[in-house]
């Protein structure tokens, strides 16, 4: 390190202390040298068949790609049921079939689908297969046979999930939260198989996710190629990595509640279940606690939040970084929140349950944690806005849905402050102001990232570029479409409309709050309806899009940078590469290009200001 | 503990010399095989669950209006006419512990390269874990022939009985799937696999004597894991 520039904010471009060449006394360290490798190159089994390169396939992409698709088709799934709930809600016996009992199942299908089976597995198991080992500059997961076992198990959970539908009973009415003791009693839609059937998918779920999880977690910690430090790292990676993290330990809670519920319903056992008296007969349980199911579910519902949000954090933040041609605003600051955030969402889970009935200090403690963990997430929320500050902002498909998602996020954020207060959240528990609330904060931010992540990786994974006429029609319809839903939500919310009722009779929010329903459930049929522009947009740009090319964002990150695009299996060819920069050198003063790839060395571009990384 | 030595690497002293070792290029953990870190991350995942457990269960004991049975005389063994306390447990549990000690040595043979010595230890080990599960099927039915099921026990709270055979049967589960690993890995060992690098069937994927040090890491776990089911159950 020449010690002239130890005091400025940027130095020479060379590489960071922690791996340039400790040089010999006297001689002048080699600026670009990059230690060697410490591991031997990963070797792979490569398939040879259709079914070893398609099917039971051990390539990461692949299996991101395949995870990518069936989290799709449930969410689609999901999507049709909220259809069906919103005909119910905005015009009643409109949806000729539907009872009250159905209106209870599809709720909870709906919710369970879309929070567990659609975003986390599209976000973990979808761009984490896809993306992790590409940015890190890893040849694979580090053991792709249980990574592809993981998928399988994925596709099994799904099928238990959906044959639920179809056996006596339906599925389970009981809510996704499905709270016993309700759920397993007779008068509950699906209290019978469905509600065994749900519990076996979350426990298959789970077991599968736990493989593919830790090869996210090793592939990042153990086997980033040369030069890749932890702090050299996309924040996309920093966001699943942790997501990861929480999710291996919030999903045990899940695990156990869930095969707890099955013993109750399948042994009769009373772990939650309390003395019911029932037409005035006495159940056979009896002694069980009700609210110990709350505590551990809530102890994975959290984190689950979470689960779903960081990763979208990580991916937004790339995306603004890439397409405003800046680097990204506090990268440390950014990491760390992630990493605390992640750390409180452990802290926080009983402001689920302040209705439930809790000991006035018990409130205050959740509700002060609650309340502290807005404060990293508002630093990330400058941080963005920093970012697109005086940035070459490209006003893209992808930037829109960026913009899309920090408005839709600030707006959800804003509201679980409220709801955060336990004064202010028992009158509003269980209306529609959480509805909205969750929607904006959880559903549809994240999925405005999803939509963003799809617009700017495609070309990456197909070699071709999408439509942006249909994109930005895509996004106008999905933005402005789904405040139209949730906004009002926020006033139904206000008035006293109940969550998960299926008709309000002759309440007098009826009369109030007729107009409204309506007018939101038309938005949601356009919002679902404009979803399948993108699928369209998908299927013709696959074949007839523009032709992609290398790197057709000027990234820096190294998923752009491979040999071939699309990357094929073992990602890098014969020779992995080598980094020397973070991936945020974009517009950097002096340099010849707006953007400075990751594996440039630091002799490449002398007389650039890049920061030290 | 001496630090590995990694070509190109010096690893640097201090807590801020710890931070810059772990945030370094390409491995967090220096000089640790991927498996050996993954299963300490499965590990710690798994903990979480038999907390999950552990803690319901101190939460389920608590609820329960009905009392608690004693455990020193449900869980007591008729020896030649007199009832000892745990008895059958405190054998159980130093087999699983002696296990454990065999494992420990079969690692150690294994990265010797002590082919022979290798495989018998975790024969012995297998041999262990099948003694404990069996022992564990004796006293179920035991529990059970004099009444107690999971949904309800003739001695105090049917809690006890749900919890008890949830969590000792979860217990139990670990240690098979154990054994049955353990009797794969002692069959590669004696035919060589390790030394040869054989790829195995599933993965593809060379074999080297780490794999016997990273199921000696799980199979240690469930021997602790034991210990607090063990002093949950029968000391409390
Ligand atoms: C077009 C988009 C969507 C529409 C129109 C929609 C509509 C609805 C409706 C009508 C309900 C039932 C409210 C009630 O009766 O209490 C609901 C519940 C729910 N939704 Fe959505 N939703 C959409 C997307 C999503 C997404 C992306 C998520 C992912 C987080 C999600 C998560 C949930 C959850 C967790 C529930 C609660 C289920 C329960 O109460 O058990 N939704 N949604
Ligand atoms: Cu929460």
């Amino acid at each position: 390190m020449s010690e002239d520039f130890n005091d400025n904010k940027t130095i020479q471009a060379q590489s960071s202390e922690t791996i340039s060449g400790e040089g010999v006394r006297g001689v002048a360290p080699d600026k670009d040298y990059v230690r060697p490798a410490e591991v031997a190159d990963q070797d792979l089994y490569h398939g040879h068949s259709f079914i070893t390169k398609w099917i039971f396939c051990q390539d990461a992409k692949v299996i991101g790609v395949q995870y990518f698709l069936l989290a799709t088709f449930t969410g689609i799934i999901g999507l049709i049921l909220s259809w069906l709930m919103r005909l119910q809600l905005g015009f009643p016996g409109a949806a000729g079939f539907m009872t009250a009992e159905h209106y209870y199942q599809f709720v909870t299908m709906h919710g369970m689908i879309m929070v567990v089976y659609f975003l986390t597995a599209l976000f973990l198991g979808g761009f984490g297969n896809y993306l992790i080992p590409l940015m890190v500059g890893a040849r694979d997961m580090v053991f792709p046979y249980v990574n592809m076992v993981s998928f399988w198990m994925f596709f099994v959970a799904v099928g238990v999930l959906l044959a639920s539908f179809f056996v006596p009973g339906g599925p389970t009415g009981s809510g996704w939260t499905l709270y016993p003791p309700q759920a397993i009693l007779e008068g509950t839609p699906g209290s019978g198989m469905g509600i065994i059937l749900m519990c076996v998918s979350l426990i298959l779920f789970v077991a599968g996710f736990t493989m593919g999880g830790l090869n996210y977690l090793i592939t990042v910690l153990q086997a980033r190629t040369r030069g890749m430090t932890l702090m050299r790292m996309p924040l996309t990676v920093w966001g699943i990595f942790t997501a990861t993290v929480l999710a291996m330990l919030a999903f045990p809670a899940l695990l156990v509640s869930a095969l707890m519920m099955t013993l109750d319903k399948v042994l009769a056992t009373s772990f939650f279940m309390p003395t019911i008296l029932k037409a005035g007969e006495v159940l056979e349980y009896g002694g069980g606690t009700p609210i110990l199911f709350q505590h551990l579910f809530w102890f994975f519902g959290h984190p689950e939040v979470y689960i779903v949000a960081l990763p979208a954090f990580g991916i937004v933040s790339d995306l603004i970084s890439v397409h405003s041609r800046k680097n990204i605003f506090g990268y440390r600051m950014m990491v760390w929140a992630i990493v605390i955030i992640g750390a409180l969402s452990f802290f926080v889970w009983a402001h689920h349950m302040y209705v439930s009935g809790m000991h006035p200090w018990f409130g205050f403690f959740f509700a002060t944690t609650t309340l502290i963990i807005a404060v990293p997430t508002a630093m990330k929320v400058y941080n963005w806005i920093l970012t697109l500050w005086k940035g070459n902002i490209r006003l893209n498909t992808v930037m829109l849905w960026c913009l899309g998602f920090i408005v839709t996020f600030v707006n959800g954020g804003i509201t679980g402050i409220f709801l955060g207060n336990v004064t202010v959240d028992v009158p509003l528990s269980d209306t529609y102001f959480v509805v909205a609330h969750f929607h904006m904060v959880m559903g549809i931010a994240p999925l405005m990232v999803i939509m963003g992540a799809v617009y700017h990786w495609f070309p990456l994974v197909a070699g071709r570029m999408l439509s942006e006429k249909l994109g930005k029609l895509h996004f106008w319809i999905t933005f402005l479409g789904a405040y139209s839903i949730y906004f009002p939500m926020h006033y139904l919310g206000f008035i006293g409309v109940p969550r998960r009722y299926f008709e309000m009779y002759n309440s007098p929010y009826i009369t109030s709050a007729v107009g409204v329903n309506e007018f939101i459930s038309m938005a949601a049929f356009l919002v679902g309806a404009a979803q399948f522009i993108l699928i369209y947009n998908i299927i013709v740009s696959l074949r007839m899009g523009k032709p992609a090319g290398k790197n057709p964002w000027q990234a820096n990150s190294l998923e752009w940078l491979t040999p071939t695009v699309p990357p094929e299996h073992g990602n890098w060819g014969d020779k992995l590469p080598v980094i020397h920069r973070w991936p945020y050198d974009y517009s950097v003063p002096g340099a010849k290009d707006d953007f400075i790839p990751q594996t440039t060395p630091p002799s490449e571009v002398a007389g650039t200001e890049v920061e030290k990384t | 503990m001496s630090e590995p030595k990694i070509e190109g690497y010096k690893f640097k002293p201090g807590y801020s010399g710890m931070a810059a070792d772990t945030a370094s290029d390409q491995t967090m953990f220096k000089g640790v095989h991927w498996g050996k870190a993954m299963m300490w991350i499965f590990l710690l995942s798994d903990t979480f669950i038999f907390s999950c457990f552990l803690i319901s269960y101190m939460k389920g004991r608590g609820s329960t209006p009905e009392e608690w049975p004693n455990p020193s005389e449900v869980f007591a063994l008729n020896a030649f006419g007199v009832p000892v306390p745990l008895l059958l447990i405190a054998i159980m549990t130093f087999v699983l512990i002696t296990s454990s000690g065999t494992m420990a040595l079969a690692v150690k043979y294994g990265y010797e390269r002590n082919r022979k010595m290798c495989g018998w230890l975790i024969l012995a080990t297998a041999l262990g874990g099948l003694t404990f599960v069996g022992m564990q099927a004796f006293e179920w039915s035991k529990l059970i022939h004099e009444g107690v099921r999971p949904w309800e026990n003739p001695f105090g709270a049917p809690q006890f009985g749900s919890f008890f055979f949830m969590i000792t049967g979860f217990h139990g589960t670990h240690v098979s799937i154990g054994v049955i690993f353990l009797f794969i890995y002692a069959y590669k060992t004696f035919a060589g696999h390790y030394d040869e690098g054989k790829r195995g069937w599933f993965t593809s994927m060379k074999g080297d004597y780490v794999e016997i040090e990273i199921l000696g890491l799980y199979w240690h776990f469930v021997d602790l894991v034991w210990v607090f089911i063990f002093a949950f159950f029968y000391l409390w």
